[in-house]
C-alpha cells in the first residue's frame, strides 16, 4: 500500500488516481466523525467536502508536520465544530456510567449474571461477511462523543495521542470516553449473539 | 507470618470494579499496584478473564471494519473539486 505521503505528493502533481486512492482510504471515516458533529447527512457530507477541498489547497504548506491522518481529521473536526450545532442541540448523556450494569453483580460486587460466551458466534459470522454491517451501526448508535473516540481509536486505528490531538481533548477524557464506548459495543454484541446457533 | 498470610488482602478488587479498569489496564494506565491487583483478580475469575477477551475481541471487530463504498455520485462530485482545484493551479 502506497503511503500517505507518496499519494499526496502524486496528488499535487496532478495525479487523479492518488486522490481518489486517498478519497477511498479516508472518506468514510470522515463522513462518519462529521456525522457525529452536525444534524444531518446531508450538511457532514458538505463538511467532508469542505475538508476535501482545504486538504488540496493545504497540501502544498502542509508536507509532513504531523501525519497527514491527524492533519486532516483536525481540518474535518474543526470545520464540523463550527458547521454544527449538534453538541449544543442533543441532550447530553452520560458519558461517566458503569461499563457493565449494575444489575449483573450481587451485592458483594461480583458476578451474579456472568458474561455470556459471542466471541466465536461473532468471528463466523464475520467469516461470513455479515457482520461490519452491525459493527458499523452499533458505533453509530454511541453517543456523539464516545462514538468520535471510537471512530478515531478503533475504526482509524489512531494512537491515544492522535485522537487528543484531532478532538483537542484530555488524555484522561480521552479514556473514560474510550472506555464507555468500547463497554456499551461490548454489551451490544453480547446481547446480539450470545447463545446463537 | 503466615497469619498475616491468611488475613484479606488489602484492597483486594471484585468484578465490578475490575470492569471499570479493562480500558486502563489495555491502555497502560494503571498504577503498578493496580495492574498487579487487577492481574491477580483474573488469575482468580474465569468471568472476569472471560470479560477481557471479549473487551479485545469488541476492538478487534472495530478495527475489522472497511470502508463503506461511496457512493458514485459522491465520488463524482470530490473528482469534479479535484480537476477545478487542478485547473485553478494552472
Ligand atoms: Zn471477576
Amino acid at each position: 500500500m502506497e503511503s500517505d505521503a507518496d499519494l499526496i505528493r502524486q496528488m499535487r502533481a496532478g495525479d487523479e488516481r492518488a486522490f481518489v486512492s486517498l478519497v477511498e482510504r479516508y472518506n468514510d471515516s470522515m463522513l462518519r466523525l462529521a456525522a457525529s458533529f452536525v444534524p444531518s447527512r446531508a450538511v457532514a457530507e458538505e463538511v467532508v467536502q469542505d475538508t476535501w477541498l482545504a486538504v488540496l489547497r493545504g497540501a502544498a504548506a502542509f508536507e509532513g508536520r504531523s501525519s497527514l491522518r491527524t492533519w486532516m481529521f483536525r481540518i474535518l473536526v474543526n470545520r464540523a465544530r463550527t458547521t454544527g450545532s449538534r453538541e449544543q442541540r442533543s441532550i447530553p448523556v452520560a458519558d461517566a456510567g458503569p461499563a457493565v450494569d449494575a444489575s449483573r453483580f450481587g451485592p458483594d460486587g461480583r458476578w451474579a449474571s456472568p458474561p455470556e460466551h459471542w466471541i466465536e458466534e461473532a468471528e463466523e459470522r464475520m467469516a461470513a461477511g455479515r457482520l461490519a454491517g452491525r459493527i458499523r451501526s452499533a458505533i453509530g448508535d454511541l453517543p456523539d462523543r464516545q462514538r468520535q473516540v471510537v471512530t478515531l481509536r478503533d475504526v482509524e486505528g489512531m494512537s491515544s495521542e492522535e485522537v487528543c490531538e484531532v478532538l483537542a481533548i484530555s488524555e484522561a477524557n480521552q479514556r473514560v470516553l474510550l472506555h464507555r464506548g468500547r463497554s456499551r459495543l461490548r454489551q451490544v454484541f453480547e446481547t446480539d449473539f450470545r447463545g446463537a446457533p | 507470618m503466615r497469619l498475616a498470610l491468611r488475613l484479606p488482602r488489602r484492597r483486594e478488587i471484585v468484578c465490578q470494579q475490575a470492569v471499570e479498569l479493562v480500558t486502563d489496564y489495555l491502555e497502560g494506565a494503571l498504577s503498578r499496584s493496580a495492574r498487579r491487583r487487577f492481574e491477580a483478580h483474573l488469575a482468580g475469575c474465569p468471568h472476569c478473564t472471560e470479560y477481557l477477551a471479549q473487551m479485545r475481541e469488541t476492538i478487534s471487530l472495530a478495527g475489522r471494519v472497511t470502508p463503506g463504498d461511496l457512493s458514485p455520485r459522491a465520488q463524482d462530485d470530490l473528482i469534479d473539486l479535484y480537476r477545478r482545484w487542478i485547473s485553478e493551479q494552472q
